[in-house]
């Protein structure tokens, strides 16, 4: 445990790149309370901006302040960040060329007691039909700490998925971290799992339920989930024949079906994917929707030993 | 204003109509109406109030021009060629493979302009964008935009107006051309926007309503949106959708019409012909 959500790494780690860099600028949609960035405020209170709730606008705003040399971080929760606001996002920013970051918190089970309209499962799938997107999600706050440079390096549009509140630290925080390059975990030779996000974790504890029957399972966290890291992918169909998918997002158009694509094309092996089965959201707390859904660790075991007797 | 300046300003608002039908002409068809109706705003605009340099079109305290409603691109293509942003004979290329001047605005793609539009109502959130990083740099410079009447139906205009009225983006001057027809008919017949002016006040502008074809107003009430303090400013343009076009004039259907060779030249030469009889 960290003891720090992963909120409070985002907001401390901008606060920190902000320090040296004055392109950069905040804009809320009424919920800088919920992303804690009223310290960003404190510190720089001309560079945060909160437009009220108009998401559409906040989109339109950010694309004039990148126009002008600025590096805008938006925030609001997954489905306003994404499905809300989606052709700003395509025409005022992506099809413009124009460098802003979009922070969507709260992502898919996360919402927790939001329920059902504020649960997106569809968020990635929207962000993937936008050509040059970056799509990124971060396992835990330490993974955030080190990203959050990169993301800023990184010149175009770029999707961050993150959770909010969790303060977990799932994976060793000397993990090195690269934008755009998926991330082994454990080494295996019999199936890959490919985790992304909160499924992570989950995918870790089947790995080592998996461990004590002796099947060898591979574990990559696909942090960036555009551009998906295609030889990772390849060479995880080439070396363990078998394939398991994990998302906290719908099975379509996520995760899932990105690493669908390019084994189907080119390496075509045994896969299943583990997420949510194309259904809306509901309130329950994250380890309910989990069990409910099928995405503990306990069904990604499943779906490895099922994978593996396809082979 | 003087006589003189009156004089070049209607020479450069006809020869921008003059290119606009031109470049629309030889391709076949095109957004016509738009078009022309904000060529005398254009005009002003480009040559007698934006601080800007073609020679240097990345200046970072230039003024911004944002035609939020970027269906009337030809025309500001045809201002950014007279004032030496490409050359004239590039606008043969409109809309044709592989040009620079698409049929809605691309900042990616053309010289001189400042934001990529054609999905309605975004223009202005990012001219409030540019504001404010003017605001925040204190950058001596102006952010002008042209939003249409039907795109002032959508919701993210106010939206932007809202915010651009708190912040106190005084240098924000935003432009309506009120042509009053949109593409299923008339304003007032779709989804009516009056009192249009009243709407602007209420959401905490200043607001000018004045002719959108009178250089000389468009001239005036510029020069009084620039000495405004704390307040963003709306000049509506009462215009004429096609103005200009004996073809397309007043004309519903001149939204995004088909233009022969004959209706093209004809038009031209009733421009000359105004001109050499001095108006």
């Amino acid at each position: 445990m960290s003891g720090q959500e992963v909120r409070d790494i985002y907001v401390e780690g901008l606060i920190e790149l902000a320090e040296k860099d004055e392109r950069i600028i905040l804009l809320e949609a009424d919920l800088m309370t919920a992303a804690k960035t009223v310290s960003f405020k404190n510190r720089f209170p001309d560079r945060l901006i909160n437009v009220g709730v108009a998401e559409a606008n906040m989109i339109g705003v950010a694309a004039g302040l990148s126009a002008m040399g600025k590096i805008p971080f938006t925030h609001t929760f997954t489905p306003f960040a994404t499905r809300r606001c989606f052709d700003q996002i395509f025409i005022s920013i992506a099809y413009s060329d124009l460098n802003v970051k979009m922070m969507g918190s709260d992502p898919g089970v996360s919402a927790e007691l939001n329920g059902g309209t504020h649960m997106s499962f569809e968020d990635v799938g929207i962000m993937r039909n936008i050509p040059e997107m970056v799509i990124y999600e971060p396992v835990d706050g330490n993974q955030l700490k080190k990203a959050l440079p990169q993301i800023l390096e990184h010149k175009g549009p770029v999707y961050l998925r993150m959770i909010r509140k969790y303060s977990e630290n799932v994976i060793n925080e000397d993990i090195a971290f690269k934008l755009g390059m998926a991330s082994t975990l454990v080494e295996g030779s019999d199936a890959t799992i490919f985790a992304s996000g909160l499924m992570v974790r989950n995918s870790l504890e089947a790995t080592a339920e998996l461990k004590e029957e002796g099947i060898k399972v591979r574990l990559v966290n696909m942090h960036t989930i555009k551009p998906i890291d295609q030889e990772a992918v390849r060479k995880a169909a080439r070396e363990t024949g078998a394939i398991v998918t994990a998302e906290n997002h719908n099975i379509i158009n996520g995760l899932g079906s990105a690493v669908a694509e390019i084994l189907v094309e080119n390496d075509p092996v045994p896969m299943k994917r583990i997420g949510v089965k194309d259904h809306f959201g509901e309130v329950g707390t994250k380890e309910f929707l989990m069990e409910k859904y099928g995405m503990t660790a306990r069904d990604i075991a499943k779906a490895v030993r099922e994978v593996i007797k396809r082979k | 204003m003087s006589e003189e300046q009156i004089k070049y300003l209607k020479e450069k608002a006809r020869e921008i109509r003059k290119l606009t039908l031109k470049m629309i002409g030889q391709l076949g068809v095109g957004h016509v109406g738009g078009s022309l109706s904000i060529a005398d705003l254009l005009s002003v605009l480009y040559f007698a109030v934006m601080n800007i340099d073609p020679a240097k079109p990345g200046l970072e305290n230039r003024d911004r021009f944002i035609l939020s409603k970027g269906h009337g691109g030809p025309a500001l293509y045809a201002t950014l060629a007279l004032k030496g942003y490409f050359a004239v004979d590039e606008l043969e290329t409109l809309n044709r493979g592989n040009t620079s001047l698409p049929s809605h605005c691309d900042m990616k793609l053309t010289t001189g302009i400042d934001m990529t539009a054609g999905s309605l109502g975004q223009g202005l959130s990012a001219a409030v964008g540019m504001a404010i990083a003017a605001q925040l740099d204190s950058l001596p410079c102006n952010i002008y935009t042209v939003i249409g009447d039907g795109e002032s139906q959508e919701g993210q205009i106010w939206e932007a107006a809202m915010l651009a009225a708190n912040r106190r983006l005084d240098h924000l001057i935003a432009f309506v051309d009120y042509n009053q027809m949109q593409i299923d008919g008339y304003t007032q017949d779709v989804n009516g926007l009056e009192p249009l002016d009243q709407k602007w006040r209420a959401f905490g502008w200043s607001v000018q309503l004045i002719d959108g074809h009178d250089l000389e107003q468009i001239l005036a009430a510029i020069k009084k949106a620039q000495t405004e303090k704390s307040k963003p400013s709306m000049i509506i343009l009462k215009t004429i959708k096609g103005k200009g076009a004996y073809f397309a004039e007043g004309k519903l259907a001149s939204h995004n019409m088909p233009v022969s060779e004959g209706q093209w030249k004809k038009a031209i030469e009733r421009l000359d012909s105004v001109e050499e009889e001095g108006e």
